[in-house]
């Protein structure tokens, strides 16, 4: 059989279409995710450990370097919760009657969700 | 002629036989710019007044066969419903659907799409054919849960779309799962168990990432990606919840 003509991947990235262009970050950025997990375990790993370990890795995170790491961080796990959501209004079908509850209509209680999270989190840091 | 508008728009045709060998080309056309045209009017007009050697598929003009999908400026489109205006007065480039082989310019060869659509048992299956004797009765509510999966024409556009498709040599891609889907969830079907085997796979609902153009680009608005994180999410309760479930429930 005749090969695909498949286009490449650059040629993905030359189409003026976000979602190839964000698909691919997706993939880049889950490996940059997955390194981050690595970091965090080890952070627990020192957590566990002697307090002159974890001591060591807090003078880790006081570095400049961990400015640009954790912004990326963030910025890739904003990327993956959007995903994630949006993926959610997609997969998840509940009917009233006949109709099909909207994708957006789906989304509002987990982006609901995530701000009371997140506004609990900064409580607990302020006060806890 | 004397109807014949003054402005003229220009198309970059793909022209390849494979059969002949050499390279793929473009070609350049120009034809007469009217409002109300679209790309497969144009292409109508370069085969009947210009080069009748161009070759492509197209039959209803009403996008109801599905059989006019090309890429048009790099995105997947029925050509029967892009319009020059649109685009004018840019060039149009006129590509075959990507991810697909060539036969011979803007027509591709379906025969790996057929092959993976027919290994999803696309068509309702009773496990007793003298059940089909008997009307098998639909309340709105059931219809309601699988008609959008239904629209699909197998237009393809989908496919072109799919960069995991284009990329993988067993992906079996969106429209056969979204219509593996849609009988899944007619309640006249019994063959779910028999399409896990394909639906379930890696090449199956699991080698999508959704990436979401599949859905974007149909023209039906059948929502491909939909239906695939849907069978995700079903897939993953059977996998977790399977154990609990009564012997025999869907």
């Amino acid at each position: 059989m005749l090969p695909k003509r498949a286009m490449s991947w650059s040629e993905y990235m030359t189409l003026k279409r976000g979602a190839y262009r964000v698909f691919m970050l997706r993939e880049v950025s889950s490996l940059f995710n997955a390194l981050y997990m690595v970091f965090l375990i080890v952070m627990l790993h020192d957590l566990r450990g002697p307090k002159a370990d974890y001591d060591a890795f807090l003078a880790l995170l006081w570095s400049p370097a961990m400015i640009p790491l954790h912004a990326v961080a963030f910025a890739f796990a904003l990327l993956h919760t959007i995903t994630f959501f949006n993926a959610m209004g997609k997969a998840i079908v509940i009917r009233s009657g006949e109709e099909r509850i909207s994708e957006g209509g789906m989304a509002v209680p987990a982006y609901a969700a995530w701000v009371v999270a997140t506004l609990f989190v900064v409580w607990f840091l302020g006060h806890g | 002629m004397a109807n014949e508008p003054k402005e003229t728009v220009k198309l970059e045709v793909f022209r390849w036989h494979p059969e002949k060998g050499g390279e793929p080309s473009f070609q350049s056309y120009e034809v007469p710019f009217h409002k109300d045209w679209v790309v497969l009017d144009a292409l109508n007009h370069i085969k009947d007044t210009i080069d009748g050697s161009l070759t492509y598929r197209w039959s209803c003009r009403m996008g109801v066969c599905g059989s006019c999908g090309m890429m048009v400026n790099g995105v997947p489109k029925l050509t029967c419903a892009a319009f020059l205006r649109d685009y004018h007065p840019e060039t149009i480039r006129v590509e075959p659907l990507a991810n697909f082989p060539v036969e011979r310019d803007l027509v591709i060869n379906l025969e790996d799409f057929l092959k993976k659509l027919s290994s999803v048992y696309p068509w309702i299956h009773r496990e007793k054919t003298d059940s089909l004797a008997q009307e098998l009765r639909q309340t709105p509510k059931q219809l309601a849960t699988f008609k959008q999966f239904s629209m699909c024409i197998n237009c393809m556009l989908c496919y072109a779309a799919c960069p995991i498709y284009g990329h993988g040599e067993d992906v079996i891609g969106p429209a056969a799962l979204s219509l593996a889907r849609r009988y899944n969830l007619d309640s006249r079907d019994q063959a779910t168990e028999k399409r896990k085997d394909v639906v379930y796979s890696e090449h199956g609902i699991w080698d999508c990432t959704f990436v979401g153009e599949c859905s974007t680009v149909c023209p039906k608005h059948v929502d491909p990606a939909g239906a695939i994180q849907q069978s995700k999410v079903e897939a993953t309760n059977e996998f977790m919840l399977g154990p609990f479930y009564p012997r025999g429930k869907r």
